[in-house]
Order: structure tokens, then C-alpha cells, then sequence
């Protein structure tokens, strides 16, 4: 190693002007309009004076509810680029047709699903996920903050740290070919010999961690932390849903670090994990990233089961049906979502007696899904229900996920599955519950507590607008996939001989374009809500006459969220308050302790990014002189046990007066 | 702590038809440091987990290199398991001059633990290098691969709770038992009795059963 020591090399690695894409006009063209755009972004910033502001309030804030927002934030601005790759591919696959090769070179292509499906997954859902869980868990419950501040604002900083990485990708180099599960041998060192498949590696160890500690922080924080009276079966459904979600992200995490961690040694190590020589074993790899992967989908949608609960109970004008059974067949989802990982791949061959064990498990999984979904129906039964945009998201939730679920059953049973897996109705069959599911879910949630976190209800036009195309563009977009999975087309192929099959691509990149519009109708929203927000205004905290305890504080809520710690003596907590003729206290207010910001989080965040960098380009003398970077600031954090302070009577008293006032307008 | 008596004071309150909402005073939740510690140490079990199951799928595929029964020195193994079990055994006393509020003793304490540590590693980076020496290194075959790889992030976890129980002798140095140290050496003393608890998996799954013909 040391008798061709080459000092560039030892500093650069394998980075090389090579690696930046001239050549390529529409990387080109992106990498311009990004840098302009985000030059101006920076120099509008400093021209208004906004560097110090953002991070003393935002940057190194540890308040949840500013955490839970920037989360949100990066889960939007990443789904973007994710829907970016989307419709590239759509467009691509509607053109490339006999003599006709599409506009996409197949390495380019294969970059843009794999990038599609990581992005949508890990920096679109996760985000958006954690920051609604985020900002509402401690105010549900009834507290001030998460268990542990600190580790919040860092577990938000890494993951944006993986989403930096993952954007670097675009301009330096290039990702991984592979598909979003980096299958080996595919993955090896042998066939992916570039930088992909490493910056795809150390995008997602970085922000796991970040997805790890959060799990622990808020599992932690529903344990300890909810307000005296309130007994697990008297939290909120939403909290019961995240609770279990978290159970799932600590049990599930550790699972993708290590098997990607064992991917590493294969790649810089030359080990034999996964490879075809020296008995290495791939299907070991496919087996565990699955075993990660199942739980990964249910900690996707059982949080937004609960958002549909409270929806629905709040816009019904009823308690949620069936609480009881609601929580058990959340619970019964997380401990089965650990027993049908093998049927991502049936076709391994392991067996008729094996196949039909998860066959069954995941048939049943539909169960306990199929009783949430008529607690929601009985919820709406002669209620009085109010369409807000919330609830239109819900109803088109119920119908479109009925239909992903039932696609999901028949890809349950073996011999089916042979003939579809890795066949578009695949394809189909996931969008179906996670666009139906997931991501409208998330909608409803964000259009139902925008007015919480920002003082402001959301436009219903351009809501309404926003949901309509979505829903008709999902259905274009992706019914037509189902009819060719059906007659036997394989995913993430770029080009097809077959004519006959070009109007149904041509069909699905039209709902792409009606999608678009959807996207571009909720951006609209943002815009029209926030130029309205006069009128928009929400003064009395609980614009939709909510039920739980985030509705009984101010919007946006003050930064101790609670002036006193309610206690709870019923499940919707809020609502029998009000019953009660709950009389907010005017005076009498106590010093109230909170933490600290501090710039760790960021920081460290920032040069776990530089580290991961280095490693993915075998900058060697860069990554070791990082790594001892992060251990020692790391370190050196620990030794301030400066943390809190109090926020004086005085301010909560004035705080809480100026809302007085603000009522009594009402 | 105090949720009991909240609950008990509602009920009482409730029985006079008038229900208190806002707890009146300074309410401060439970601290939930080590129950989050714990949650992150079943976390890392986990890891630990998959990497036994790799050694389980793993075991047996030499790819014609050497076997485990060939190379393993359980005499070597021996040494080091006792020094590792009894660095636990010096923990606990360490923890024990900690509840009779004695700094001096449970540093004490603390770096035999940490000495005992480093004696652990040092003959595992022994093993290590002789292993290697002998052409049973991590690219020699799966088995290899899975007993490095297995074995290896042990060492790393021990190694790097060799760094935090420095760390944190500094910080007992300056600051003394407050509760916010009594809080870290008691999770030190989890995460160290963990690594206790996955070794005497590794001993036995490993070492005992790789030496088996």
C-alpha cells in the first residue's frame, strides 16, 4: 500500500474532474438552475439580514415543534426531486418504443429509479412522518418537550445530512444502478465498481442514525413523559400509532445498519458476505434487508392510521369507533409486520411449506387492516360529517387503499406471486398503498394541524384542488400498470419492443402530468394561505373543534407548549375539558423549565457528511483526520453540562395575557 | 413518581362533581435517560443479532481455507474472557463506592475496569494479527468473514467503551458525583455489562462450538 504512495491520490481519492457530468445536458441543466437558485436563496438571506435568526431559532433550536416543522420541510422539498425522478421515468417509458430509445441512456436511467425509490422512501415518508410525530406527540400528551431534547435537533441534522449526500450524488459522480435495495451481487464491489452504490451506502447509514435515535427519543418520551392521568389506553390514537411505530423503528433499524455495514466490508474490505466466491451467501442480504423492510412500510402507514383516526373522529363529530379495538389492531400490525418478510421474494425457492408460513402471515396482516378500516366507516355512521379537505384525503384514503390492500392479498398467495413478482402490478400494487396510503394520509395530516403550527388555516380551493388531481392522477398514473404487470412487463425496464404497449405507458405519464398539477396545487396553497393568512387567521387554537390537548393551547403554540400540565381524566382529553366549561387560568403562572439550544447537532451532522464523503470517494487521509473530528466533538460536547434554564413568570405571563386578548377578539 | 397520588387526588375531586384540569405547581415528568439507554442497548443487541445470524449462515463455508477448529486457541480465549468477565466484576464496585458517594474509590474502580478492557483488546488484536498472519484473514472465506466481522465490532464496541469510560473519568475528575454523572456512569455501567452479556455468546457460540468437529 505504502510503496505507491501518491500524495493527490491520498487526498482526492478516486475524485477527478471525470466525475463531475459535463457531458450530460440535463444534469447540466439542473446543477445550473440549482446553483442559481440556491445563490439567490443565500444572498437573499444575507441581504435580509436572516443568517442569525435562522440559526439561533431554527438551526440550533431544540424545540420539538420547530424540529418537527423543518422536518416536514426537507420531506417536501425532497419530494420534489423524488417526483422529478418520477416523471423523468414516466416520460421516458411512455417514449421509448421500437426504434425509438426514450431520451434517458439505460446508466442514467437505472440511476433515476434507484434514486426514485430511496428518496421517496427515506427523505420524503420518513421525514414527513417523523416531523408530524414530532411536533404532536409532546402536545397530545400534554409535556413541554421530547425525552431528550439535544438528540432531537441531532437526529434531525443527520438525516438531512443523508439528503445531503444524497443531492451531492446528482453533481459529483454518480448513484447507485441498482434499485433502492442495492441487491448483491449487483451491488458488490465486482459489478458496481463506482461511487453509487457507496454514496447510496453512507446517504442512508447517516441517516439512520438519525431515524434510530428519534425511534428511541419519542418511544421514550410516550413512555415517561404524558400527562398524569393519562394511561395508555387514554392516549390519543395517534400516539398509540407512533408509539408503535417507534417500537417498530428501533427493532427494524438495526437490521438495515448492519446488513449495509456488511455491504460496506464487502466493498472496502474485499470480505465474503455476499458474494458468488468464497461462500458468501446474497440471499443472506436479501433476507435481512427485508427483515428491515417489512416493519419499514408499517412504520410508514401506522401513523397515518392514527392521522386518519383523529381526522375522521374530529370531522364526524364523534369519538373514533371502536378505540379499544383500534389500538389492539395496531399492535397486532406491529408484531405481525415481523413475520412476512420472506414474501418480497417467494420466488427464492425456499420451499412450499415456508412459502405458505408467510403466505398465510401476511393474508392475515389484512385483518387487523381491514378492522381499522370499518372502525373509520362506523366512525362516519351518522355522524355529522363536515368534507374539509382533511376528510376528502380521508375518504379517498378508504377507497384507494382497499384496493392497494386487496392487489397486496393476491400477491400474498406463492403460486401468484411467481408469475408477478417483479412485474408492474407489483409496482402498481406498492404505490397504491403508499401514494393512496401514506402520502395522502400525510396531506390530511399537514392540512389538519397547518393551523396549529402556524397560526393560519390552509386555502380550501386550492386544497381542494390539490386533492382532486392527486387522486384522478393516481388513478391514471397508475391503473394502467396493474393491465401491463397483468400481460407480464418487469419493472425497471428502458425500453420494450412491444407496441401494443405504448397507450398504457402513454396513459400512466398523463396521471404523472395530473399528479404534477396536484403538487403543484398544494405549493400554490402554501403560497395563497400564506398571502391570505389575515383571513385565514386562527386565534382560538382549535380551529376545527378538535378533541386531544394539542388543541387546547395557542397556534402556534408558545415555546413551553403548556403553561400548566393538564391532567387528564378521559380519552379526548381536550373535548371533556370543554364539556366542563374548562376556564384557562389567567394568572398564577410559575417559572417553567426548558432546554437549551446548542450547535452539536449541526455540527456534527455536518461533518458526519464530510466523513461519509470521504469514504464514498476513498479519501483516506480526509475520512480518518473527520472521523477523530466527530469522536472529539462528540467528546467535547459532553462536557457542557450547562443545558437548561427557566423561563421566567413573567414572560409566561405575558405570553399567556397576549392570548387572553387574543380570545376575547374572537 | 407522583402519578398516583394525581390520579387518586382527581378521583377524589371528581366525586365532588368538580374536575381539576391543569396540575397547579411545577410538574416535571420522570427523567427517561435510562430507559432510553436500555431501549439503544436492545438496538445494538440487535445488531449484534444479525451478525450471530450471518455467523449461523456463515459458519461452516470455509471456501477450502482453514476451519475454526484448526486455528482457535481456546487457552488464549480463556485469559481474555476472564479479563473482560471480571472488568464487569470491577464495574459493579465501582457502582458500589458510587452509592456510598466515594469519588475516589469509584475511579478507582472504574480504571481497573478500563484497564482490564484494554488487557481484553490487546489480546484480540493479537489473535487478530495472528490469525491474519497465518492466512485466516476476513477475505479468506465467508467463514472468516462472519467471525471477523462478528468478533470484530465486540472489540469495537469495548474499544470505544474504553474511550467513554476516559471520557468520563475526566468529567468525574472536574465535576465530582453530581447527578448528571451518577446518570452516565450508571449508563457506562449498562452498556459494559451488555458487552459482558454478548461475549459469553461469542465465547460460547464461537469458540466452544467452532471447536467442535
Amino acid at each position: 500500500m505504502f510503496e505507491n504512495l501518491d500524495l493527490t491520490k491520498l487526498i482526492f481519492g478516486r475524485l477527478t474532474w471525470d466525475a463531475i457530468p459535463f457531458h450530460d445536458p440535463i444534469i447540466l441543466g439542473t446543477f445550473a438552475v440549482v446553483a442559481v437558485g440556491g445563490i439567490a436563496l443565500l444572498a437573499a438571506l444575507t441581504r435580509y439580514k436572516l443568517w442569525g435568526y435562522l440559526w439561533n431559532e431554527w438551526f440550533t433550536t431544540i424545540d420539538h415543534k420547530k424540529i418537527g416543522i423543518m422536518y416536514i420541510i426537507l420531506g417536501l422539498v425532497m419530494l420534489l426531486r423524488g417526483f422529478a425522478d418520477a416523471i423523468m421515468m414516466r416520460l421516458h417509458q411512455a417514449m421509448a418504443f421500437g426504434d425509438s430509445t426514450g431520451y434517458l441512456p439505460p446508466h442514467h436511467y437505472d440511476q433515476i429509479f434507484t434514486a426514485h425509490g430511496v428518496i421517496m422512501i427515506f427523505f420524503v415518508a420518513m421525514p414527513l412522518v417523523t416531523g408530524i410525530m414530532n411536533y404532536l406527540i409532546p402536545l397530545q400528551i400534554g409535556t413541554r418537550d421530547v425525552a431528550f431534547p439535544f438528540l432531537n435537533n441531532f437526529s434531525f441534522w443527520m438525516t438531512t445530512g443523508g439528503a445531503v449526500l444524497m443531492m451531492v450524488s446528482l453533481f459529483i459522480g454518480e448513484f447507485a444502478k441498482t434499485g433502492w435495495l442495492a441487491y448483491p451481487p449487483l451491488s458488490g464491489i465486482l459489478q458496481s465498481p463506482g461511487v453509487g452504490v457507496d454514496y447510496y451506502i453512507w446517504a442512508l447509514q447517516i441517516a439512520g442514525v438519525g431515524t434510530l435515535l428519534s425511534g428511541v427519543n419519542l418511544l421514550v418520551t410516550i413512555v415517561k413523559m404524558r400527562a398524569p392521568g393519562m394511561s395508555l389506553m387514554k392516549m390519543p390514537v395517534f400516539t398509540w400509532t407512533s408509539l408503535c411505530t417507534n417500537v417498530l423503528i428501533v427493532a427494524a433499524f438495526p437490521v438495515l445498519t448492519a446488513v449495509l455495514a456488511m455491504l460496506s466490508m464487502d466493498r472496502y474490505l474485499d470480505t465474503a458476505f455476499f458474494t458468488n466466491d468464497l461462500g458468501g451467501n446474497a440471499m443472506m442480504y436479501v433476507n435481512l434487508i427485508w427483515i428491515w423492510g417489512h416493519p419499514e412500510v408499517y412504520i410508514l402507514i401506522l401513523p397515518v392510521f392514527g392521522i386518519f383516526s383523529e381526522i375522521v373522529a374530529t370531522y364526524s363529530r364523534k369519538p373514533l369507533f371502536g378505540y379499544t379495538s383500534m389500538v389492539y389492531a395496531t399492535v397486532v400490525i406491529t408484531v405481525l409486520s415481523y413475520l412476512v418478510w420472506l414474501h418480497h421474494f417467494f420466488t427464492m425457492g425456499s420451499g412450499a411449506s415456508v412459502n405458505s408460513f408467510f403466505g398465510i402471515t401476511t393474508m392475515i396482516i389484512s385483518i387487523p387492516t381491514g378492522a381499522k378500516i370499518f372502525n373509520w366507516l362506523f366512525t362516519m355512521f351518522r355522524g355529522r360529517i363536515k368534507f374539509d379537505v382533511p376528510m376528502l384525503w380521508t375518504v379517498g384514503f378508504m377507497v384507494t387503499f382497499v384496493i392497494g390492500g386487496m392487489t397486496g392479498v393476491l400477491l400474498a398467495v406463492p403460486p401468484v406471486d411467481f408469475v408477478l413478482h417483479n412485474s408492474l402490478f407489483l409496482i402498481a400494487h406498492f404505490h397504491n398503498v403508499i401514494i393512496g396510503g401514506v402520502l395522502f394520509g400525510l396531506f390530511a395530516g399537514i392540512t389538519y394541524w397547518f393551523p396549529k403550527a402556524t397560526g393560519y388555516k390552509l386555502d380550501e380551493f386550492w386544497g381542494k384542488m390539490s386533492f382532486w388531481f392527486w387522486l384522478i392522477g393516481f388513478y391514471f398514473a397508475f391503473m394502467p400498470l396493474y393491465v401491463l404487470g397483468l400481460m407480464g412487463v418487469t419493472r425497471r425496464v428502458s425500453h420494450f419492443e412491444d407496441q401494443s404497449l405504448q397507450i398504457w405507458f402513454q396513459i400512466a405519464a398523463l396521471g404523472a402530468f395530473l399528479i404534477a398539477i396536484g403538487i403543484a396545487a398544494f405549493i400554490i396553497q402554501l403560497v395563497v394561505s400564506f398571502l391570505r393568512r389575515e383571513s385565514l387567521q386562527d386565534e382560538t387554537g382549535d380551529p376545527w373543534d378538535g378533541r386531544t390537548l394539542e388543541w387546547s393551547t395557542s397556534s402556534p403554540p408558545p415555546p413551553y407548549n403548556f403553561a400548566f400540565t393538564p391532567q387528564v381524566h378521559d380519552l379526548d382529553a381536550w373535548w371533556q375539558m370543554k364539556q366542563h366549561g374548562f376556564q384557562r387560568p389567567e394568572s398564577g403562572f410559575i417559572p417553567i423549565h426548558m432546554p437549551k439550544g446548542t450547535w452539536a447537532g449541526i455540527v456534527l451532522s455536518g461533518i458526519s457528511v464530510v466523513v461519509g464523503f470521504a469514504l464514498i470517494w476513498h479519501m483516506w487521509l480526509l475520512a480518518g483526520v473527520s472521523f477523530v473530528a466527530l469522536i472529539g466533538t462528540a467528546i467535547y460536547h459532553t462536557f457542557d453540562y450547562d443545558r437548561d434554564y427557566y423561563i421566567p413568570a413573567e414572560e409566561v405571563e405575558r405570553i399567556e395575557a397576549e392570548r387572553t386578548r387574543k380570545l376575547a377578539n374572537v | 413518581m407522583s402519578d398516583t397520588t394525581m390520579t387518586a387526588a382527581a378521583t377524589d375531586s371528581s366525586q365532588n362533581g368538580q374536575l381539576e384540569f391543569l396540575v397547579k405547581g411545577d410538574h416535571h415528568p420522570q427523567n427517561g435517560t435510562l430507559l432510553g439507554f436500555w431501549i439503544y442497548l436492545m438496538s445494538d443487541c440487535l445488531i449484534f443479532a444479525c451478525l450471530f445470524a450471518t455467523y449461523g449462515v456463515l459458519g461452516r463455508s470455509y471456501a477450502g481455507g482453514p476451519t475454526g477448529m484448526e486455528l482457535f486457541d481456546l487457552n488464549l480465549i480463556a485469559i481474555s474472557t476472564s479479563l473482560l468477565l471480571i472488568s464487569s466484576i470491577t464495574y459493579g464496585f465501582a457502582m458500589l463506592q458510587m452509592q456510598a458517594n466515594r469519588l475516589k474509590g469509584t475511579m478507582f474502580w472504574l480504571a481497573v475496569t478500563g484497564l482490564l478492557g484494554a488487557g481484553f483488546l490487546g489480546l484480540e488484536l493479537y489473535e487478530f494479527h495472528h490469525l491474519i498472519h497465518v492466512g485466516a484473514g476476513p477475505q479468506t472465506s465467508g467463514f472468516w468473514t462472519a467471525f471477523f466481522a462478528l468478533v470484530g465490532t465486540h472489540g469495537l464496541h469495548v474499544f470505544f467503551g474504553i474511550v467513554w469510560l476516559v471520557t468520563l473519568l475526566l468529567q468525574l475528575k472536574k465535576r465530582g458525583l453530581i447527578p448528571e454523572n451518577k446518570r452516565r456512569v450508571f449508563c457506562l455501567s449498562m452498556f459494559w455489562h451488555f458487552l459482558d452479556v454478548v461475549w459469553i455468546g461469542v465465547f460460547t457460540y464461537v469458540y466452544l462450538m467452532g471447536v467442535l468437529p
